[in-house]
């Protein structure tokens, strides 16, 4: 993407006007680098942001980052003396559209100096080059797409821009999981693949399905529903006269509950293995009695003993803040994520901001070098190391078997099977 | 005298809406937005306006034509007294109700988040005495201000109109004022809210202005209404106009012009469904399924990562043949309607949106429109000397959007004025005497679908090069539906009551996707469009904004489109706020 | 404007012929697609590929199943368009909204243990909350919403009733959140196979059509046999001289609207015990279909809504697999929705007035 000239020009300005304000305070050590840098004065707070999925039918998902989120900048506590402001969390609809406006909010306060999130990766593509052109360095604890950061082999992604980090595991890392999982552990050859038309849900089918073909399995029927639709017997026939011995269904509570609940009605599927990922291991779907024993991919959860370095808070006493802070557990698989971003761009900024006088400033360019640099950061979700397209999830993905209606925390530490790229 | 049966019915009208809206979560979100530093959030602004209004509502009495109202403050705030006093216990029956079962399995917003809200965190018993004498004591303000002295009135109307205006605009106040950077930092604290001073002085300073020039404004307006067209002051009014057009975008910042522009696509979208629905009187609840052929065409026609077609055109030359291809679009679907009845169309046409939707998002087609995983990387608008001009842009973007929407409300009003539009009045009058003096009803309407889809493509070509990225979820049902919102709150046939309508609705609560001015309501802006669309039908069917032409028409007998929305929907006699109190 | 092709006009508007030609374009190509991709799926049965006997059979059954729940929803839209003449858009919702407060019930007994103590009585328990709420809804819709747009023109109520689709969607959503939530599992032993007529059927299917048929019946015999029934007829003819004839309209208008109400009630507890899923949104699909399906079966009719809403069931169950399959397009599913709203556009095309023919008062016919 090329940057218009009026940006440029905009931040030239900016830039210079930051000069000449630093020159009137008397300091004017500090040189700013090519995309400017912020000026935190002595009694102001430093401003990051959140944006997520934080209402409509996403909001289970970015619900939980933005509490987490707000944890974190909690925990952290101050940065050279001065706190830390979220503002008032944003909301990116989990859509495009929504996700440039969040984005246009964001860059209109050129105080701004990173942002956590989206929730969505449609959203995300929308964002990220609005917030790449500002300077800002953005982290998302849940985009998984591919084309956001790069194919894993060196290839940038489509929507890849300079500023974007995710803590999140690429699509690629968890379709790989899946495929070795069923091909080895479980022994099946012959697959069914249902995703629901969501960004999400598509490129995770379509990792599984490379995969898995890749391994020598069989894919028998690649098909969708469509959101909204409840009578699944249909997409089920169609499913079944494939005669899968697992299907895949990757997507999201109010369409996997209805698959869930009419896959034994369906002559052929009576033995057949579910298996879904991180879109239904939420604590409505978990709650249903048809989920029990079904296979859930997804980010490894098993966070207990891991420390995240920056708050020395560990996932036990993360989840047992959690609760008591919110009254319920987190509704889905990301807090960890999102707890560590937001420390992982608090470390960073701590690291680049220099003291001149009574102002704090942080280079915009320093900070994004800050978080590429990043090796062996030890946080909730394990250790994170940052590629150069802004690839930083511990990429473990760990498979479990819901075993456990009851207490779902023990069902995901029923772990069969563990990957890690 | 007071009427207790309507002091009665009001008053557990007023605590039903309070209770309602605390069970939606409605004052909790609002709380967190300060409007007057400390302490006067939008959620008490909520409470207080609830019951103020339903104060003033139960003074005005029943609205008897014959008997003029009498206007007594006295009475009136006794009478609003009572309602708010009814409202008040009632909110705190149901306040208590949360309070002491837990209901959070079935309701998740009745937790206790709610009762501290509620009782603005003094805890149960105090709070809630509290509450009840909050809501008494403004709702009888209410009931008492409708006894007050016009001038009284005016005043005090202005007053706390400036006031919330400039307290809930906070983001546009202060980008206008970028200039004067200190004075935005006198006017508002560090992170939100009116100072209390200066709530004061903007108090005093409107109540002083609108005493000073009282009815000045209204004189202008006349004057400028009276004047010749061309006359000198028509012309600088309008010159005033454009230049503020021209130079707004440059003073406000990018989060307003991105509302502008999310609003101008609105009203581009309101001006295509006005002639659809206004003029031609056709209800098409698919007319999004025209913006994503717009949108879709420009992506497959200028992204490079087009999946199967990439030939990577200008968006200048992309744009003609969108438009080609909607008016063809326009056809496909048009025809098979044209001899439905009104509303047999209104439904196929919500089938056919939902048909371009979900083909667009199917696997079966993925090979062409990309499917789940959308178009990306479209790039912007180019234009020689300035590079291309995309959403990242939302300054310079901005000036598309108008030249588009000046375009589109050109073309409405000619054709409004011509031959085309007498052809449309009549036959939304009846379609039978238009098609027996000659009018050829069947061309009439498939030139209403054409010139609507065309300029629904207008704005999906500009979504595309906006946002950069399109995905199926930008153009489902719900962009109908707003639309269609949009076009009747502001006035069906009325060019300025669209785009009225759509800087109200979608720059200030919100579009189908985006938050507007006023984030705190995106939550709810659905329920408040919903209860938006009943109510302006009930009350104000010919729209904030209403055609002047349809108000010129003559009131006929006949239960036609135009003579109800002229009378303002009042056939039967007594109004609906009559009916809701029997 | 009459809804149907007149030839007279056609042939004295000789220049506007394409317009028919159009149409024939359409119903010949949807003709020729149709055959095609039976014979593709005919073939592929042939060759041992695509779904098996066993499950085509499920496929009808599950169809028909689903078909007689939209013909309950389909009664209400055809009794009010009768009577009215106008689309209540949010009927959709009143369906939605004794779903969804039944489920309380529902929950609440199945925590308890009640539910597979007492199938029979837990289940008459929904079916009557979930009637009586849709019938308070739709009732108060009308009162509030409707009645003072009575004799105006027939666009007004209905831009009025989808915003009360709009307020209704989402003061649910308001109040009891956006998540979907789920019936507890069918009572006792109905969730397992009964013997019906040589096949093995699903309990929860073969009650679903049981209870619809009662229902069909029932609300014929109001409709034809009572006086309440004959005034809603009256009112059905002509509103004016019902009047001046001594019969309460307004109240014969609640009354259908009540009814109307009550059958999308027991809609609700046949979709509880078919999909359980349940949230805010429930109604909108369901709604529109059904409103397909009195349109299929002929507005105003209701026997034909009951038989629009079997046929429209079969085809959105059926056609993906049976026609689109054959055409060789992937992940027909998908397209079901498609497929029931292209069913509507087709009817309209081939035969306006439905299949059993529209029933209306004069003054609708215009």
């Amino acid at each position: 993407m090329k940057k218009s000239r009026s940006v440029r020009l905009i931040a030239a300005l900016g830039a210079l006007a930051l000069v000449i304000a630093a020159c009137g305070d008397g300091g004017g050590e500090f040189e700013a680098g090519e995309l400017g840098a912020v000026e935190v004065g002595a009694d102001e707070a430093i401003q990051i942001r959140s944006l997520n999925a934080i209402t409509g039918e996403v909001a289970f998902l970015g619900i939980p980052n933005e509490n987490a989120i707000r944890m974190a900048v909690d925990d952290y506590g101050q940065i050279a003396g001065r706190d830390v402001n979220v503002g008032t969390g944003l909301d990116d609809l989990c859509s495009a559209d929504g996700g440039q406006s969040a984005a246009q909010t964001i860059v209109a306060d050129s105080a701004v100096v990173g942002v956590i999130g989206t929730s969505c990766s449609g959203a995300a593509a929308a964002a990220s080059p609005l917030l790449s052109d500002a300077g800002l360095s953005m982290i998302s604890a849940s985009n998984t797409s591919p084309s956001l950061t790069s194919d894993l082999e060196g290839t940038a992604g489509e929507n890849y821009y300079a500023g974007y980090y995710r803590t999140a595991h690429n699509d690629l890392f968890q379709g790989q999981a899946a495929a070795n999982f069923v091909f080895e552990n479980l022994d099946l050859t012959k697959v069914a693949l249902i995703h629901d038309g969501d960004p999400y849900t598509n490129g995770l089918t379509t990792a599984f399905e490379n995969a898995f073909t890749e391994l020598g399995g069989e894919i028998v029927v690649h098909t969708a529903v469509s959101v909204g639709q409840t009578d699944m017997v249909p997409v089920l026939t169609e499913v079944a006269a494939g005669e899968p011995e697992l299907i895949f269904f990757p997507i999201f509570p109010a369409e996997g509950t209805a698959i869930a609940q009419q896959v034994s009605g369906v002559a052929g599927l009576e033995d057949v293995v579910l298996m879904a990922a991180d879109g239904l291991s939420v604590t409505n779907f978990l709650d249903l009695p048809e989920s029990e024993n079904m296979y859930f991919s997804g980010p490894d959860t098993r966070f207990d003993e891991n420390t995240n370095e920056a708050t020395d808070l560990n996932g036990e006493q993360f989840l047992a803040d959690y609760e008591s802070e919110f009254g319920e557990a987190p509704s889905a698989d990301f807090w960890g994520h999102a707890y560590d971003a937001t420390t992982m761009l608090l470390t960073a900024i701590e690291a680049v901001a220099v003291e001149d006088g009574d102002s704090l400033w942080i280079d915009r360019q320093a900070l994004r070098d800050e978080l590429n640099s990043i090796s062996g950061f030890d946080g909730l979700i394990g250790s994170i190391t940052c590629d150069e397209y802004g690839d930083c999830g511990a990429n473990v993905i760990s498979i479990f078997q819901h075993n456990n209606l009851d207490d779902h925390q023990a069902s995901k530490a029923n772990i069969l099977y563990t990957y890690s790229g | 005298m007071i009427d207790l049966k309507r002091v009665r019915t009001f008053g557990l009208i007023a605590g039903g809406t309070l209770s309602f809206v605390a069970a939606i979560g409605m004052v909790e979100s609002f709380n967190e937005r300060t409007l007057i530093n400390p302490g006067i959030t939008m959620g008490l602004l909520l409470i207080l306006g609830i019951a103020a209004v339903f104060g003033y509502i139960v003074a005005a009495g029943k609205p008897n034509p014959l008997v003029e109202t009498a206007r007594d403050s006295r009475s009136g705030g006794i009478a609003g007294g009572l309602t708010g006093a009814i409202a008040g216990v009632v909110t705190s029956l149901f306040v208590l109700f949360v309070d002491t079962f837990d209901v959070s399995e079935f309701f998740p917003n009745m937790r206790e988040p709610l009762v501290e809200a509620m009782t603005f965190e003094l805890g149960v018993p105090v709070g809630l005495l509290v509450l009840t004498a909050v809501v008494t004591a403004t709702a009888a303000a209410g009931g008492a201000f409708h006894g007050m002295s016009d001038s009284f009135r005016a005043g005090m109307s202005r007053a706390l109109g400036w006031v919330v205006a400039f307290a809930l605009f906070e983001l546009v106040v202060s980008e206008i004022l970028d200039f004067a950077d200190p004075l935005v930092d006198l006017i508002y604290a560090p992170r939100g809210g009116l100072q209390p001073w200066a709530a004061v002085i903007i108090g005093a300073l409107a109540w002083w202005l609108s005493t000073r020039y009282k009815g000045r404004g209204e004189a202008f307006t006349e004057r400028v209404k009276d004047s010749e067209a061309g006359s000198r002051l028509r012309r600088s009014v309008i010159l005033f106009g454009v230049a503020a057009v021209i130079i707004l975008p440059m003073i406000v910042g990018g989060v307003v012009n991105e509302l502008l522009i999310t609003s101008g696509l609105f009203i581009l979208m309101g001006l295509g469904l006005n002639i659809v629905v206004g003029l031609a009187g056709l209800l098409d609840l698919g007319y999004v399924a025209f913006f994503a052929v717009g949108a879709y065409g420009t992506a497959i026609l200028t992204s490079p990562s087009s999946p199967a077609f990439a030939p990577g055109l200008s968006w200048w030359i992309a744009l003609p043949i969108v438009m080609v291809l909607a008016a063809i679009a326009g056809l496909f679907v048009g025809t098979p309607v044209i001899r439905m009845r009104g509303d047999y169309l209104a439904i196929v046409t919500l089938g056919f949106g939902e048909i371009v939707r979900i083909l667009l998002l199917s696997d079966w087609l993925t090979p062409i429109f990309g499917g789940a995983q959308g178009i990306t990387r479209i790039p912007g608008i180019p234009v020689p000397g300035a590079g291309t001009i995309s959403g990242t842009d939302p300054q310079l973007f901005i000036y598309f959007t108008f030249m588009f929407v000046l375009l589109a409300a050109y073309i409405s009003y000619r054709a409004q004025n011509s031959r085309i539009g007498r052809s449309w009045a009549a036959m939304r009058e009846d379609e039978d005497v238009a098609e027996a003096i000659g009018i050829s009803t069947v061309q009439a309407k498939l030139l209403a679908f054409v010139t609507g889809a065309v300029i629904a493509s207008f704005a999906g070509a500009l979504f595309s090069a906006k946002v950069g990225t399109v995905f199926t979820n930008s153009f489902d049902v719900l962009v109908s539906i707003i639309i269609l919102v949009v076009v009747i709150v502001g006035g069906m046939g009325s060019i300025r009551g669209v785009v009225v309508g759509a800087l109200v609705l979608i720059g200030i609560l919100g579009g189908p996707k985006s938050p507007g001015l006023l984030a705190e309501f995106s939550e709810f802006k659905l329920l408040i469009y919903g209860a938006l669309l009943v109510y302006m039908m009930l009350k104000r069917p010919e729209g904030l904004l209403p055609s002047v032409r349809r108000s010129r028409e003559l009131h006929g007998e006949d239960l036609t489109q135009d003579a109800w929305l002229d009378k303002g929907g009042d056939f039967t006699g007594d109004s609906a706020e009559e009916e809701a109190t029997t | 404007m009459t809804t149907t092709t007149s030839p007279s006009k056609t042939s004295r508007r000789f220049r506007f012929n394409w317009v028919d030609s159009f149409l024939w374009f359409i119903r010949v190509s949807a003709l020729i697609a149709i055959v095609i991709g039976i014979v593709g799926s005919v073939q592929l049965f042939l060759e041992g590929e695509g779904p098996t006997a066993e499950q085509w059979r499920d496929l009808v059954i599950s169809g028909l199943s689903t078909g007689f729940m939209y013909g309950l929803i389909a009664l209400g839209y055809s009794m009010v368009y009768g009577v009215l003449g106008f689309i209540n858009f949010a009927h959709g919702e009143v369906f939605m909204s004794g779903l969804m407060v039944s489920l309380i019930a529902a929950t609440l007994m199945f925590e308890n243990g009640f539910w597979d103590a007492n199938p029979t009585l837990a289940l008459l328990i929904v079916l009557s909350i979930s009637m009586l709420v849709s019938t308070l809804v739709a009732v108060l819709a009308e009162r509030i919403a409707y009645r003072p747009l009575r004799g105006a023109p027939r666009l007004i109520p209905l831009i009025t009733s989808i915003g009360v689709s709009f307020f209704l969607q989402y003061a649910f959503a308001g109040i009891f959140g956006v998540a979907t939530r789920s019936y507890p599992p069918a009572p006792g032993n109905l969730g397992n196979d009964v013997e019906f007529l040589g096949i093995a059927i699903e309990g929860t299917k073969l009650l679903v059509v049981g209870v619809a048929l009662i229902s069909m019946v029932g609300l014929w015999w109001f409709v034809a046999k009572t006086k309440t029934g004959r005034a809603m007829r009256a009112v059905a003819e002509d509103k004016e001289i019902a009047g001046l004839m001594g019969i309460n309209v307004d109240r014969t208008i609640v009354t259908t609207f009540a009814v109307g109400g009550a059958m999308a009630g027991v809609a609700g507890l046949l979709w509880a015990l078919l999909f359980r899923a349940v949230d805010f949104l429930t109604g909108f699909l369901p709604g529109i279909k059904a409103f397909t399906a009195a349109v299929l079966g002929g507005i105003g009719n209701l026997p034909g809504a009951m038989l629009g809403g079997v046929l429209l069931g079969l085809f959105e169950n059926v056609g993906p697999l049976l026609v689109l399959n054959g055409l060789g397009i992937p992940a027909v599913s998908q397209l079901k929705d498609a497929v029931a709203f292209a069913a509507l556009v087709l009817v309209l095309v081939f035969r306006p007035t439905g299949l059993l023919g529209e029933r209306l008062g004069s003054e609708d016919r215009a």
